[in-house]
């Protein structure tokens, strides 16, 4: 059974959370001016900020959502690693110094410095609370993922938890100690995910026809598909009824046999060629074609709100009762297992064996009933060490796919250099020297740590311990499959993962209604201590915001929501700042409607796109109103050709 | 334009040219990812490894390089005394 509560994780967890707590509370008084707020005075060293770079950008997103999408769809979660340390290159070789020599506390201040335009403030303002509150949703989402099978805890509670230590960890020190728990956080998480995987590689793989709570998974065949009882006759199921393929189950690959008032699923995949889930199963009208048919899970939520699953009754936290999946079947030259293994040969056994990786189906009866059926899908290494597996468009002859795919990887590409909460770093540091060796260490931190996001991924895909409901545990489940203390460890990290995001995420918010929004366009004058005082309070506010939006949206994937953040950022900030940097007949005219429309219609493409209409509105995803979902490849583009059209009709009143 | 600019923009020019080719590849051309160079692993895994490490690199090299620029500039302390 999956999800255990450990004691053990459960005492470390508070001892990571003590010390970035005292961490706040020693640094609390170095935040008294807004200077010292807002960027710590711009006396961080370097190395540190740089290491901090990595804290503020590993988000849950990262750690959680990477490896998870990596060890529940092979490759494609790798092209997110690539696609977001592909982003600082734009950050080092375009972004970092011009950002340290024109700022002083906001990525306004920057856009502003030629101009001293309130409309610039205010449009820049709006668009860094955006972009911080799309970006804060999945960190909270993320961090109620990881107090369930950490503490026990609701998934509300989680959330709970990491306002109140987020909210106390800014409002007491500000930059200064968000600065600091990111330093922990982002050298704790590249150094212990290097021992995870180093560990990893001295286990190496072993086959298995199970998860680690010893269960078996049947697996039956090859058999023919006219002949399915024939899988059945030595089986306990022999004299079970085999149910009609229809209604909803109509051409869905699953097998249903009912025995004693119980059904069990099993999924059907046809024994050659070695396929993967986009191959149709032969239908059953004599083909002579066959089949193996694998045990699969099944999780059926009545309209009475009761669960059942593997078909017995369950009161509460049903994915309890799954049993831990993922699993090598078979290893090159029928070995059973491998020893240890160097980083290399850990990737080629890979690519040569074939693996177990997890897959599900939600399906609507008519009279209610939902079934989700989770069925181990036997699939090549080298097939998993491809892409297409999640972005199934690639591999499809729609154009409109193949643009979805490259407009997500144009959003992480353009987007790291325009988030809020990265570009407010550059502050921190002396000057433009300090800002560009900084990010140079920030790279170095993220890369080795997204090198390392492939071996946890594909480690957590082949541990047996993976949780067949939750993406975003892989890592952590990976840890525990090697050692409960390892467990505790990176569990522990990663809630401070979604700690260091969130505080400089709720610090960005800040700074651009104290700063941009209520001085910068509204034109109130403060003290430095009454600036401060507004400051704090808005971190107050934004961190309750963002608890009450964390727990809305539970059910959200969090890499998905990050990709909007994405989107939008790089829609909205980029254009601009590029603009102003190399081109010199930009007006601020040019720079606001730049912007605005930058975010006005990346929020709009995601709102009205399939993705949204399925996952949010429950809405048939046909009925989207624009032809694929990832709107950067249109919207950045856009903001560009707006900037360059206002800026040049307004180049006679701005002279 | 200075010269750190002018450099930044070079090696992002090289980047971009790289990370192209890794888009294109995967869009319009995802078989060729299939071959294996060496070592028993596929073109894929080769060419993702390749972009984070050539960026780390390539940081460096920029590091390396806008260092030098500066010290160029630096007035020497014996003229200035």
């Amino acid at each position: 059974m999956t999800g255990e509560v450990s004691a053990l994780a459960v005492v470390i967890f508070v001892f990571f959370v003590a010390i970035t707590l005292g961490i706040s509370v020693r640094l609390g008084g170095r935040a008294r001016s807004s200077q010292g707020y807002f960027t710590a005075h711009g006396q961080i060293p370097w190395f540190v900020n740089g290491v901090a770079f990595a804290g503020d950008y590993l988000s849950a997103a990262s750690f959680l959502g990477i490896c998870g999408m990596i060890a529940f769809y092979g490759y494609d979660g790798f092209l997110y690693s690539i696609g977001y340390l592909a982003g600082w290159i734009v950050a080092l070789f375009v972004i970092a110094e011009p950002m340290k020599r024109l700022g002083k506390f906001t990525f306004a201040d920057a856009l502003d410095a030629k101009f001293q335009s309130r409309a610039i403030k205010l449009v820049v303002g709006i668009s860094t609370l955006v972009i911080s509150l799309f970006y804060l949703i999945p960190q909270m989402v993320g961090a109620g993922a990881l107090i369930q099978p950490l503490l026990g805890f609701d998934h509300w509670v989680g959330v709970l938890i990491v306002g109140a230590t987020v909210i106390l960890i800014v409002v007491s020190a500000g930059m200064v100690s968000t600065t600091y728990v990111q330093f922990l956080k982002g050298a704790l998480l590249v150094v212990f995910s290097g021992v995870l995987v180093a560990m990893l590689l001295v286990r190496g793989l072993k086959t298995a026809d199970g998860g680690l709570d010893g269960y078996v998974f049947q697996e039956l065949g090859p058999v023919d598909v006219e002949h399915l009882h024939d899988a059945f006759e030595k089986t306990p199921l022999s004299d079970a009824e085999i149910l009609p393929s229809d209604g909803p189950w109509k051409s869905l690959p699953f097998v249903r046999v009912r025995r004693d008032g119980q059904t069990h699923y099993f999924y059907q995949q046809p024994v050659a060629p070695l396929a993967d889930a986009s191959n149709s199963i032969p239908s059953q009208g004599g083909t002579g074609a066959r089949v193996m048919l694998y045990e699969a899970q099944s999780l059926v939520k009545g309209v009475d709100g009761s669960f059942a699953v593997n078909g017995q009754q369950v009161t509460t936290k049903p994915a309890r009762y799954l049993h831990p999946v993922g699993y090598v079947t078979e290893l090159p030259h029928g070995a059973t297992s491998t020893g240890r293994l160097n980083p290399l040969t850990f990737l080629s056994t890979i690519q040569q064996s074939e693996i177990a990786i997890v897959s599900n189906s939600i399906v609507r009866e008519v009279d209610g009933t939902t079934t989700t059926i989770y069925y181990p899908r036997p699939t090549s290494g080298s097939q998993i060490l491809l892409p297409g597996g999640y972005f199934q468009g690639m591999r499809s002859k729609s154009i409109a796919d193949k643009l979805n795919f490259l407009s997500l990887m144009l959003a992480l590409f353009c987007g790291t250099a325009s988030l809020p909460h990265i570009l407010i770093r550059y502050y921190t540091v002396k000057d433009a020297a300090s800002a560009r060796k900084s990010t140079i260490v920030g790279i170095a931190s993220i890369g080795t740590f997204y090198i390392f996001t492939l071996y946890l991924g594909l480690g957590a895909m082949t541990s047996g311990a993976l949780d067949p409901t939750d993406t975003n545990m892989a890592a952590p489940l990976l840890a525990k499959s090697i050692s409960p203390w390892l467990f505790a460890v990176i569990s522990a990290i990663a809630f401070t993962t979604v700690l260091g995001t969130v505080s400089g995420l709720i610090l960005a918010a800040s700074g651009a209604v104290t700063h941009d929004l209520l001085c910068g366009c509204l034109g109130i004058e403060m003290s430095d201590l009454h600036k401060v005082r507004i400051a704090k309070l808005t971190s107050v506010v934004v961190g309750a915001i963002a608890v009450g939006l964390g727990i809305l949206f539970k059910e959200m994937n969090v890499s998905y929501l990050v990709g909007w953040a994405f989107s939008i950022a790089a829609s909205s900030n980029l254009p601009a700042l590029v603009m102003l940097l190399f081109w010199s007949g930009t007006t601020w005219q040019g720079i606001v409607a730049s912007s605005a429309m930058g975010m006005l219609a990346s929020l709009g493409w995601i709102l009205v796109s399939a993705e949204t209409f399925s996952k949010i509105y429950g809405l048939p995803a046909t009925d989207a109103w624009v032809p694929f979902s990832q709107p950067g490849i249109v919207t950045i583009p856009l903001s560009f050709a707006t900037l360059v059209l206002v800026s040049w009709m307004t180049q006679k009143s701005t002279k | 334009m200075s010269t750190n600019t002018l450099l930044g923009l070079r090696l992002f020019f090289f980047y971009s040219l790289l990370y192209l080719g890794f888009m294109f590849l995967c869009t319009f051309q995802p078989q060729v990812l299939e071959w294996c160079p060496v070592a028993g692993i596929n073109l894929a895994i080769w060419y993702g490894f390749g972009l984070i490490v050539s960026a780390v690199v390539m940081a460096f090299v920029y590091g390396w390089m806008c260092r030098s620029e500066e010290v160029a500039h630096e007035p020497s302390p014996r003229r200035s005394a």
